[in-house]
């Protein structure tokens, strides 16, 4: 991921070839009409993907990470929805294509998986016939040879004895099971992006762990490049090399996974890292006061000046009336806020922010 | 499969003798004397005592119960002598009224309440169904706008009004159809139809309604399914999406509502066969509560009991084969 105006590479990660970006971003804006007022979803978002590197979309529910995903893959519907800016995957632009065009995309290029493996997966197929349906989307080969496809892949997920929970309903699988058969259906095709959205919210803690080494296996094979949608600071440090961080719609601070975690620059972030448990918290929990904004009305200023507990360091009540710029802070880190880099130094020292 | 079939006919069977026990202890409880209405004009208290010791009125109610029980398996003969008449299997009793067996008068008019509940069904989960999918692929609109408004007016307005001002409109204002009389389709087909179309139409309107809104809402709720949005996902045509997946899915609770409908009209239509001047089982029904015809209430109110219990079971084996989730374990 870099910056829109930044055209370095990334530095964390160094990259292979220098332009192999495949999905990119710009300026991306999600609003929906509603019986009380526009909901502005996702505002101004802008972000690059590299073939074989994982984004991490982090946020609270109604953060807009879901939403802005949802519109990349074309799955928003038109129906109450305005999107802006531009999309552009595998050099292709999304926003404005014809549906039929991003449809052939989706399923073979870029794939999604959803929360609950449950829900996601159609009650009354077999997980052969959906995964099946899913090559036969796409490529004329008989049902057999799609059929052979699916098991592979099924094996290939780790489900045991694929040959025999080929024919199972999904309802017969376990929530792992499901999940890995969501994997297996959505990289079938060998797609460039995958889209997880919060891949292991829905499932046990102890099988949360196992998806992710597959999804991170999967992608060291096939060089597929992940967004990862969630709200969980362990499964970015886990997947990520670069992180979004979204509040109300917007991105609060973007860039490389290390600077996030080390050197987060803005209060929202500050937040979200002490809300983690760490060793010798004694069962203390540090929230962020407050909710999240509607995304009907939003304030004036900074989004997160409602419930930011560092608003008085900065003169004239600026956060309450202005909203802060997205300004770069390293080659490829950006955050919005009005505190002075010196004053960021000094909060992150005397509170033990970052490490 | 099967084992499923087998425990819901196990269950059905269960449910079959609850109703008939229920069914005989109201009626049993009804301040009517059988033993009085099968004496006749000419009566006499010691005539009546006779006929109590004949019925088997004295004899305890559960025995009474079991008698009647066995009388529908294995049959039985009324009066003696000369006069005996037997009433074949099932036999559901004599009908003192009318001076005829239950069943013989049942089946005499079991047909044109088939007919009537046959014709109303096809015609309103064809024209319910369809205009339900349409109203909801484009909601919104002003066809689903519409369609929606005239199928609150049809639901809510009752059936004798529609099938009252069809009649005065269609038959007795315009002529465009004569009054109907029945004729069963062996013998005219063309006057069955004419004869029946009135009052199929009057049924159907108050189904047709109900079923386009059932269908829409179903419909528009499985389109917003998740598995819906993984189809998508896949890149599946959109035609695909609501043929293969939202279709299927949608349906499938309107199967539940179809079933129940369709048995809960085999009952009876009281209404529509009043008006129309069809004599069904509602006209036999409603005969039987003006004469106090006991045999015959009893009987009509286990076949409609029946019809529900059969249609239930129905519903219940198409369910099974269109959602592995009940058949499946």
């Amino acid at each position: 991921m870099t910056m829109p105006d930044s055209a370095h590479s990334n530095l964390m990660v160094p990259s292979t070839h220098e332009g192999d970006v495949i999905l990119s971003v710009r300026d991306l804006s999600v609003a929906f009409k509603t019986d009380d007022g526009i909901v502005q979803a996702v505002s101004h978002l802008s972000y690059e993907v590299k073939r074989g590197q994982t984004l991490a979309i982090v946020g609270e529910s109604g953060s807009g990470k879901s939403v802005s995903s949802l519109a990349v893959m074309g799955l928003l519907g038109s129906g109450n929805s305005t999107i802006t800016g531009e999309v552009h995957f595998d050099r292709k632009e999304l926003i404005g294509a014809s549906k039929d065009d991003v449809r052939q995309l989706r399923g073979l290029k870029m794939a999604m998986i959803f929360q609950d493996p449950l829900s996601a997966l159609h009650p009354y197929y077999t997980i052969g016939k959906q995964l099946a349906e899913a090559v036969t989307a796409h490529s004329n080969v008989s049902k057999q040879a799609a059929r052979e496809r699916a098991l592979e892949m099924l094996n290939r997920v780790g489900i045991p004895s694929a040959e025999k929970r080929i024919d199972d309903y999904p309802h017969q699988l376990s929530g792992g099971m499901r999940q890995r058969v969501m994997i297996a259906m959505a990289l079938i095709n060998d797609p460039e992006l995958l889209i997880a959205d919060e891949p292991t919210t829905a499932l046990d803690v102890t099988v949360q762990a196992q998806i992710l080494d597959l999804l991170r296996d999967l992608q060291k094979e096939f060089g597929t490049a992940i967004v990862i949608i969630t709200h969980d600071l362990g499964v970015v440090a886990d997947m990520a090399d670069d992180v979004i961080v979204m509040y109300g719609g917007a991105a609060a601070e973007q860039g490389p996974v290390r600077e996030i975690f080390y050197q987060p620059e803005m209060p929202y972030t500050w937040g979200l890292l002490a809300s983690i448990p760490k060793d010798g918290d004694e069962g203390q929990l540090d929230p962020i006061p407050g909710s999240p904004p509607s995304l009907i009305h939003l304030p004036k200023g900074c989004v997160f000046a409602p419930r930011c507990t560092f608003k008085h360091l900065v003169p004239d009540n600026a956060c309450a009336t202005s909203r802060p710029d997205f300004s770069q802070t390293g080659p490829n880190h950006a955050a919005r806020c009005h505190l002075t880099i010196e004053q960021r130094q000094t909060i992150r020292i005397d509170r033990k922010i970052g490490k | 499969m099967v084992p499923f079939i087998i425990r819901r006919l196990i269950v059905m069977v269960g449910m079959l003798f609850a109703l008939s026990f229920i069914t005989y202890v109201l009626f049993y409880a009804l301040p009517v004397d059988p033993a009085r209405l099968s004496c006749g004009v000419h009566c006499t208290p010691m005539a009546i005592a006779a006929n109590r010791e004949r019925l088997g009125l004295n004899d305890p109610f559960f025995i009474q119960y079991l008698k009647w029980i066995k009388t529908i398996f294995v049959g039985r003969s009324y009066g003696s002598g000369y006069v005996a008449v037997h009433c074949p299997v099932p036999c559901l009793g004599f009908s003192w009224n009318r001076e005829m067996m239950v069943t013989a008068v049942i089946g005499s008019v079991l047909p044109v309440t088939v007919y009537l509940a046959l014709g109303a069904f096809v015609l309103w989960m064809v024209v319910g169904v369809s205009t339900g999918m349409l109203a909801a692929r484009f909601k919104g609109s002003i066809f689903d706008r519409g369609v929606m408004a005239i199928s609150l007016i049809g639901f809510s307005l009752p059936s004798f009004f529609i099938g009252l001002v069809i009649l005065i409109f269609i038959v007795v204002r315009w002529h465009w159809l004569p009054y109907p009389s029945y004729t069963p389709p062996s013998v005219d087909f063309g006057k069955f139809v004419g004869a029946m179309i009135l009052p199929w139409v009057t049924l159907a309107i108050l189904y047709a309604a109900y079923y386009t809104r059932l269908t829409r809402s179903q419909m528009l709720d499985t389109m917003s399914e998740d598995y819906i949005r993984t189809a998508r996902a896949k890149g599946l045509p959109e035609k695909v999406v609501v043929r293969k997946h939202a279709l299927r899915a949608g349906l499938t609770p309107i199967v539940t509502s179809a079933g129940l409908d369709f048995a809960g009209l085999l009952g009876g239509a009281i209404i529509t066969e009043k008006i129309f001047g069809l004599v069904g089982l509602g006209s036999v029904a409603i005969r039987a509560v003006e004469d106090l015809d006991l045999s015959m209430l009893v009987a009509i109110t286990l076949l409609g009991g029946f019809f529900v219990v059969i249609a239930n079971l129905v519903v219940d084996i198409l369910y099974a084969a269109i959602d592995p989730r009940v058949r499946v374990k």
